[in-house]
């Protein structure tokens, strides 16, 4: 019992915090409502005639989100919510400024499909009350998630767009499948994982620097990996592969504790990356891109690199400060209201916006690493730091490539982007890592203790090594 | 709108947007090391009405008993439905294990919502889940390997 109260930690307990969530949402309403109003007043001079009914409808969804919080998750982390609130605020806003330049309607269908994700996010909470439910499915969800990544390939609802074959279309509605998938494969490869750390961690031969693991334990997951990532790199869908081969490495890393993985999975990257190059010529291109842009630009090319390069003027006419909304010419980069939405942020916000952003990631990051960090079940764990650990890769590919930092690929930015199927995912990442800090930060039962027996003089002392 | 108005509206959002990144930063900051518990409100009351905890939900997949894995008294068992189980030497415990490393009372498995939590009772030589020395109950879900001297246990359906 020493052990106890030799523990500083143990004396604490975590507080609900519900009402930090509640100012914090206030602020993130500013935030997004805020952006709305400057986008009128910036690009058509005057508060647009629909602010009431705009805010109004997204002050709701967030607290119908806030109040289910506070009855199915009451010790859950409050600072999740109101980040996730702010950034879809903004993305809808910078959405809605791009519209107003290029007479397009894509702000009102992300702000229904932002309502189907808050729907989603309650659902999850309402009825999952325990993550570790999810472990029944271990299995189910793998198979989920390749059923899914192979629903484009069906002839009559796949859809290929721009060399994709990632989207299904179903009358008016477009879904990618491969953002879902993704959720499904972290829920599996926690719950394998969890049972199997054990014997991959320490079962097998050792060769060169790592342990390998013995067939029959890394075998499943193993198999339920390539499949995806086969299927994704048959349908030259690059980012979301790098995507999930990161989320792979990640989760072995983290429920093995071998640095080795990273080691092997770094070697393995770059191998693939190589025999990429060599075999797809838009790997090529965008590599040339990326090292070279300016000689793809402009009269006797074939303005190959048009989008990354003026991505680059308008982040660098944003400067410091900003245009402000409608100072700046976002509309000039192509898709930027998808893939290249912060370029259109670094243009009229400047690098203070973007920086803002930027954190903003990090704290979803940060708290869902701090979660897994706190839970008391091993699957909770690797299931918050898997979320955790897929959202910062997405965020770093996306943005990495828009700002010329790595090759660009296809990837939505998590919240901001258009995309339903991203925003929809995302909310539901949201959810279970409110329900695993939610279960992580409650306080351990009281159990009624037993009175102090003596006696304990014949028992002999283990020597522990350590 | 003149620039000047446009200026200060541009500031104005960008002081919007740190407000509300600085302020959760510092709710995370105060959410660091959560509320000290008091003293008095820790040692709970209730202790006197000795209120049977209350039985888990039969669900389907819920551990039934526990079963002793390893050790001298491999293949032992007690039922989960006369929770609290008392482990140890002692003639009073419910899981009694001939293992000189075990102490009288060594610890306990025990039920709170519908969760199973196994709590040292102050042993000396420590109960153990996987190699990690437990300080506080600790929930274990089936097939948990709880390690007790050189007994092994674990919950089983």
């Amino acid at each position: 019992m020493s052990q106890a109260t030799g523990n500083p930690l143990l004396g604490f307990v975590h507080r609900r915090r519900r009402g930090a969530e509640l100012f914090l949402l206030v602020l993130a309403l500013a935030v997004g409502i805020g952006a709305y109003a400057a986008v009128g007043i910036g690009v058509e001079g005057t508060v647009p005639a629909d602010l009431v009914g705009y805010g109004g409808w997204l002050a709701a969804l967030v607290i119908v989100a806030h109040l289910v919080v506070r009855a199915t998750a009451t010790y859950a982390d409050p600072v999740l919510l109101p980040v996730v609130a702010a950034l879809n605020g903004l993305g809808l806003a910078v959405i809605h400024r791009l519209d107003l330049t290029e007479d397009t309607g894509f702000a009102a269908q992300q702000l229904i499909w932002m309502t189907i994700g808050v729907g989603l996010f309650v659902a999850t909470l309402l009825f999952l009350r325990d993550h570790r439910i999810l472990t029944r499915f271990t299995y189910t969800s793998g198979l989920g998630a390749i059923v899914l990544l192979l629903l484009p390939m069906l002839p009559l609802i796949g859809n290929e767009v721009r060399g994709a074959r990632i989207w299904i279309r179903l009358g008016p509605l477009g879904f990618q499948p491969g953002e879902v998938a993704k959720v499904l494969l972290v829920v599996a490869f926690a719950g394998y994982l969890v049972l199997h750390r054990d014997a991959l961690a320490l079962a097998g031969r050792r060769l060169l620097f790592v342990d390998l693991p013995r067939g029959r334990d890394l075998g499943p997951i193993l198999g339920m990996w390539l499949i995806s990532l086969g299927i994704l790199v048959f349908q030259r869908d690059l980012g979301s592969s790098l995507l999930f081969f990161g989320l792979f490495l990640f989760m072995l890393y983290v429920a093995t504790e071998r640095a080795g993985w990273l080691v092997v999975g770094g070697g393995l990257f770059l191998g693939g990356a190589l025999v990429a190059w060599q075999l797809f010529s838009h790997v090529q291109t965008r590599v040339n891109v990326w090292l070279d842009p300016f000689s793809y630009y402009g009269p006797g090319t074939n303005d190959t690199a048009f989008q990354p390069v003026e991505a680059t003027f308008g982040m660098a006419w944003g400067g410091l400060l900003g245009r402000g909304f409608g100072g700046g010419d976002p509309g000039r980069v192509p898709f930027a209201e998808s893939d290249f939405i912060m370029a259109a942020i670094g243009e009229e916000l400047g690098l203070t916006g973007m920086m803002a952003v930027l954190l903003l990631y990090g704290l979803i990051v940060e708290r869902a690493l701090r979660a897994a960090l706190i839970s008391r079940d091993g699957f909770g764990k690797l299931l918050a730091a898997g979320l955790g650990g897929v959202f910062a890769l997405q965020v770093f590919v996306v943005i990495g490539g828009v700002t010329g930092l790595i090759p660009l690929t296809g990837l939505t930015t998590p919240f901001l982007s258009y995309g339903g199927s991203s925003l929809v995912a995302n909310w539901v990442i949201i959810a279970l890592l409110l329900r695993v800090s939610d279960l992580a930060r409650r306080p351990v039962p009281e159990l009624a203790t037993v009175e102090e027996a003596g006696g304990d003089d014949d028992t002999q002392v283990i020597r522990v090594a350590r | 709108m003149s620039e000047l108005t446009l200026l200060l509206i541009r500031i104005a959002y960008l002081a919007v947007l740190w407000i509300f990144v600085l302020s959760a930063i510092s709710v995370i900051r105060s959410d660091m090391f959560g509320a000290r518990v008091p003293e008095t409100a820790r040692s709970p009351e209730p202790r006197g009405r000795e209120s049977k905890p209350k039985k888990p939900a039969k669900r389907r997949g819920a551990p039934t008993h526990v079963l002793v894995t390893e050790g001298s008294n491999a293949g032992e068992r007690a039922e989960l439905a006369e929770a609290p189980i008392l482990i140890g030497r002692g003639s009073d415990a419910a899981i009694r294990l001939d293992d000189d490393y075990v102490s009288t009372r060594h610890a306990r498995i025990a039920a709170a919502g519908d969760q199973w939590f196994v709590e040292d009772l102050g042993s000396t030589n420590g109960t153990y889940i996987g190699t990690v020395r437990i300080t506080q109950p600790t929930t274990i879900t089936l097939g948990t390997q709880v390690r007790i001297g050189k007994t092994i246990l674990e919950l089983r359906k």
